[in-house]
């Protein structure tokens, strides 16, 4: 009874002391970076950071700013489109290649390909593939279709899908492999005792094996959601915001100002906004999945 | 003048006491064809002192990715020995911030207050009376750049002045050419309302509104009109389908556009394709309606190092950017306009010649880059490439955005 439990705090000492250098990291770079953001994003700081605080003006500015507002709503249609698209042209394509295929790797190895290139590469292989005169447009063109038009890059209203194809190409293969992984750690018997069942092959999909991959829907969401937010090097390099302000997105608004615009304060503003918006995607997302979990 | 350098140049060398040469990085967005053997004028100028040595740091990109480069060294402790800028608003808060050198010395020495021509440019490198940087030479963006052959082959007279020229965008249009060249790229878009601003309303109005912030003014009559010109101008710019401002040049020099609005270094463009100035394309200074060119340019800043070497180099690069052998070297290289009136660009083809005359007769306004910092600059952008690509927004509509982008400037 009386012998001292030992200090949980010295526990696993030596793991301790190893994650210190990661923990300090975390805390100075991450979480001081971030307040240091968030409280200069009160400032009026221009080229250079200096305190002479001004409230919510930056703030105010920022929303009533065309183009921050044309940012987020690209941000919007790019977002929801991608996430939808993207798990569904996955997880049909992993479905597709969890039918005991010939060349299975041949395939899994075409379709991820894409995924090894940077957005910028991916940018510019869009924009000639875009292009009008020596695209698709040019190509159906030249084939004897005169009027066939397909410019999406021109078009200010729907230049957001133009983006949006892009990194659909470059980001189902991840999507793909990550669905296939999660089909593969399906029990066989599952599958087996759904067809003596004699239920139909897609409501096996539908009803059994889907809600069966959980974990891996939300770790995919996870990374499809990360993605959307910082979209920037494949607008730079698609389209420069343009035709206009029609393709701009939050990430580019926030380095335009801070940099070429020589408006930290502006720039600080925008990537707060940007914060509170994940922050109010995350929290009550974290909450549900590792807050429940405890309880339990 | 010229012992003088002498003088300065004899007493750096004591004072670096000649044991090896100072390498001196000198950094600058100067990339293109012509940009970069005007450069190297500057670099043999310098070289041809073996006390110091000219290593150039070139950034391609144009200003917009340089600047912050050159802004994130400086205050990142990493200095380099001199970059360039243009002259204006720019580098405002790092000489507050003291992170650049003071050229008062120099420009004494040299007695830069009686040659730089016209003042304005020497007043844009003076902060409380002191002097921070060697402006290198005069960019222009009031001209108007016309084919003559695309209206030939419309049928119509090439135009003396702007609203010639609009009248006769019908039948370039009829003739399947473009009317006016426009690039996508957003500096392209506010330059050319700039333009417009300062030729159709007059200087004044322009100074008045982004020197002094006059958001009245803004808000005006007279600025309603320009608006008018610049949805005028929206519709004759439909159809180009270009990106930079040297792709809508070349629409022009290929006669498949009728004009382009666009600064001074768009000669460099026409020179390179082989192309004379009256007889193959006309250039209008201040769109022909009034005889105006802002003074906008490039000038040479240098950072603090507290390097003695380095710093003897820096005096030296000074006062070499301003003397007039290199003034003329540099300047023709580059088709700018020397920044003093005492040299002589007997070299200079008709278009720099038009605007020498306007230089001498001083009538000169202040480049917008001068009135405005890059902020406002940016927000300016933002609205007018929105507007010139979007035939949705109506010209109210852009003014009420464009005064309230006026309200808030600093």
């Amino acid at each position: 009874m009386a012998h001292a439990r030992p200090n949980p705090l010295f526990r696993n000492l030596m793991a301790k002391l190893a994650a210190i250098p990661m923990i300090l990291t975390a805390m100075v770079v991450f979480v001081g970076g971030t307040a240091w953001t968030v409280t200069y994003s009160f400032t009026n700081s221009k080229l250079l950071p200096r305190e002479k605080f001004v409230g919510l003006q930056q703030y105010e500015r920022l929303w009533e700013t065309e183009r921050w507002m044309v940012s987020i709503e690209n941000l919007m249609i790019y977002g929801i489109c991608s996430m939808v698209l993207s798990l569904l042209i996955g997880f049909v394509l992993a479905a597709l290649m969890d039918q005991k295929i010939r060349f299975e790797n041949t395939f899994r190895t075409i379709i991820l390909y894409p995924f090894a290139l940077s957005f910028i590469v991916t940018g510019l292989v869009w924009q000639w593939i875009l292009n009008p005169e020596f695209g698709i447009q040019g190509i159906v063109r030249g084939m004897g279709w005169v009027g066939f038009t397909f410019d999406p890059l021109y078009n200010a209203q729907i230049v957001i899908f133009g983006i949006l194809i892009a990194g659909l190409w470059q980001g189902t293969g991840l999507v793909m492999v990550l669905m296939l992984a999660g089909l593969r750690g399906i029990d066989q018997e599952i599958w087996k005792a759904a067809r003596v069942d004699g239920i139909p092959m897609w409501k096996t999909y539908l009803f059994i094996v889907i809600p069966m991959m959980r974990p891996v829907f939300i770790t995919t969401l996870v990374i499809i959601a990360s993605g959307i937010v910082k979209l920037y090097d494949l607008v730079v390099a698609q389209t420069s915001g343009g035709p206009g302000i029609a393709s701009e997105v939050p990430a580019k608004y926030v380095y335009d100002y801070m940099f070429s615009g020589q408006n930290l304060g502006q720039g600080f503003a925008a990537s707060t906004m940007m914060l509170l918006a994940v922050l109010i995607v995350v929290i009550p997302w974290a909450y549900l999945e590792f807050g429940g979990k405890k309880r339990v | 003048m010229t012992h003088m350098r002498n003088l300065l140049a004899a007493s750096t060398a004591l004072c670096a006491g000649a044991v090896h040469a100072a390498d001196l990085e000198v950094t600058h967005w100067w990339t293109s064809g012509g940009e970069a053997a005007a450069v190297a004028e500057l670099a043999r100028a310098l070289d041809a002192n073996p006390d110091h040595s000219w290593v150039d740091g070139a950034i391609a990109g144009g200003g917009g990715t340089a600047r912050p480069i050159v802004v994130s060294r400086i205050i990142g402790g990493d200095p380099m020995g001199a970059f360039q800028f243009n002259h204006g608003r720019q580098a405002e808060e790092l000489i507050e911030a003291g992170l650049l050198r003071d050229m008062t010395h120099v420009a004494e020495a040299e007695g830069w207050a009686d040659i730089v021509n016209p003042p304005s440019l020497l007043e844009a490198c003076t902060v409380d009376g002191r002097i921070y940087c060697a402006p290198v030479n005069i960019h222009s963006w009031q001209w108007l750049w016309l084919s003559n052959a695309a209206f030939e082959a419309a049928g119509v007279d090439v135009p003396t002045n702007w609203d010639e020229y609009t009248a006769a965008a019908d039948a370039l249009r009829a003739a399947d050419i473009q009317p006016l060249a426009l690039g996508a790229q957003p500096w392209q878009s506010s330059g050319l309302f700039n333009v417009l601003m300062a030729t159709l309303a007059g200087p004044e109005v322009l100074t008045q509104i982004y020197g002094e912030g006059d958001s009245e003014l803004a808000a005006g009559e007279e600025m309603a009109r320009v608006f008018q010109a610049a949805a005028a101008a929206r519709d004759m710019a439909r159809g180009s389908n270009v990106q930079d401002w040297n792709q809508a040049t070349n629409l022009v020099i290929t006669d498949a556009a009728g004009g382009q609005i666009m600064g001074d270094w768009a000669q460099g463009e026409f020179a390179v394709a082989g192309e004379t100035a009256g007889a193959d394309y006309t250039c209008l200074p201040g769109l022909g309606v009034r005889d105006v060119i802002s003074t906008g340019g490039d000038a040479f800043y240098f950072p603090e190092t507290g390097d003695a070497e380095i710093e003897a180099a820096q005096d030296a690069l000074a006062a070499i950017l301003l003397a007039p052998d290199t003034q003329v070297a540099f300047n023709l290289k580059k088709g700018s306009l020397p920044i003093r009136g005492d040299v002589d660009l007997a070299a200079a083809n008709d278009c720099m010649k038009k605007g020498l005359e306007i230089l001498a007769a001083g009538s000169t306004m202040p480049d917008v880059n001068m009135l405005n910092t890059e902020d406002t600059n940016n927000q300016l952008n933002d609205l007018f490439v929105q507007f010139f690509q979007d035939d949705g927004i109506t010209p109210e509509a852009a003014q009420e955005t464009f005064v309230s982008i006026v309200r808030r400037k600093d």
